[in-house]
């Protein structure tokens, strides 16, 4: 068990565009358990991509489960993940343990269609929405050299979805 | 950056919007050795507003005559105040209530007043008036943190629009992520 180093923003390293994993060998196995560590040390985080901590390999860990009553699929290696379909659209406040003592509001697909190999190399297919399915898409980006600062958008053109008390 | 001896302020800029407002104050600023912090500026109906922390060894005195000769310039209103720092310790949000209604006196006050007796401490609200000049409409969101929970302000908001029926209220929490 190890705790790895996390990356910081303004850590240009960051906006590094990570490559594809080609072996799916022990050394993977074992970063990945390093890698997952790191994620359940930091407080609250519920995902981590594999470049946060200087690997620039396409390796993202996603586990929800312990947030209220959502769909999930629990935990998840996704290795070179790719998003095939998205819809929808929806804000949600995001925080990242590369950008410490900052949140904003991000907008990102409600709905997406995800492939991803798992740490022995098998290919699956994953449907995801909502929370799970922000996760993913932020985990992503930081494969491609994104942070969710630059994705922020203003409060002041929130969307405003109607309630009405009765 | 030698932060010994350094002090934070508030300053504050009011006037006629105009173009160059924002570049000119904070060139002054940095080409007398200051650092800024967190701050706000938008345009408010006709004028621009600025608040503004700024980091200086200069005591409040020099700060003023450092900026007035430019507000002067600019027609600004400024407004120096001695201030803690107090950066990296942001407040995350919890709760996020966005009002729409006609445009007429009480808005504010009402919502806000049982808003924060039952509990919210509102850490940005933002508001601005639509329509036209006949038929305005005024819109607010606030952000903050539900110190006695949700329910609190929940209640408070039914029992407020069943008085006031015409405003439109909603409340949704925030959840933020960290990744």
């Amino acid at each position: 068990m190890a705790i790895l180093d996390l990356l910081t923003y303004p850590d240009v390293r960051l906006k590094s565009v990570s490559t594809p994993v080609t072996s799916f060998d022990e050394k993977l196995h074992s970063f990945i358990n390093d890698l997952e560590d790191t994620m359940r040390a930091g407080p609250g985080s519920v995902g981590i991509a594999a470049p946060q901590v200087g690997h620039f390999e396409r390796i993202v860990i996603v586990d929800v489960s312990s947030k209220r009553k959502i769909k999930h699929h629990g935990r998840l290696i996704l290795i070179n993940p790719e998003i095939i379909e998205w819809d929808g659209l929806e804000i949600g406040r995001e925080g990242c343990m590369s950008v410490p003592d900052y949140t904003a509001n991000v907008i990102r697909a409600k709905t997406i269609k995800l492939i991803a190999f798992d740490e022995k190399g098998i290919e699956h297919q994953y449907d995801m929405e909502a929370y799970e399915a922000r996760v993913v898409q932020h985990e992503i980006d930081h494969l491609d050299g994104l942070l969710f600062l630059d994705r922020i958008v203003s409060r002041r053109n929130d969307l405003f979805r109607r309630k009405v008390y009765k | 950056m030698n932060l010994k001896e350094t002090k934070w302020f508030m300053v504050t800029l009011v006037g006629k919007d105009q173009i160059g407002i924002v570049a000119k104050i904070t060139t002054i600023l940095y080409e007398a050795g200051c650092n800024l912090g967190e701050a706000s500026m938008l345009r408010l109906g006709g004028n621009f507003t600025i608040m503004l922390m700024v980091n200086s060894q200069a005591s409040s005195e020099d700060l003023e005559k450092l900026l007035q000769p430019i507000a002067d310039n600019l027609q600004l209103h400024l407004h120096i105040d001695a201030i803690d720092g107090q950066l990296h310790q942001h407040q995350v949000p919890n709760v996020r209530v966005s009002v729409h209604s006609a445009d007429r006196a009480g808005i504010v006050a009402k919502v806000t007043t049982v808003l924060a007796e039952a509990g919210l401490n509102i850490l940005e609200l933002e508001s601005d008036v639509g329509g036209n000049e006949t038929k305005p409409f005024y819109i607010m969101q606030i952000e903050g943190i539900a110190t006695l929970g949700l329910p609190a302000l929940e209640l408070a908001l039914q029992t407020l629009f069943s008085k006031q029926p015409d405003i439109e209220v909603k409340l949704e929490p925030i959840e933020t992520m960290v990744m």
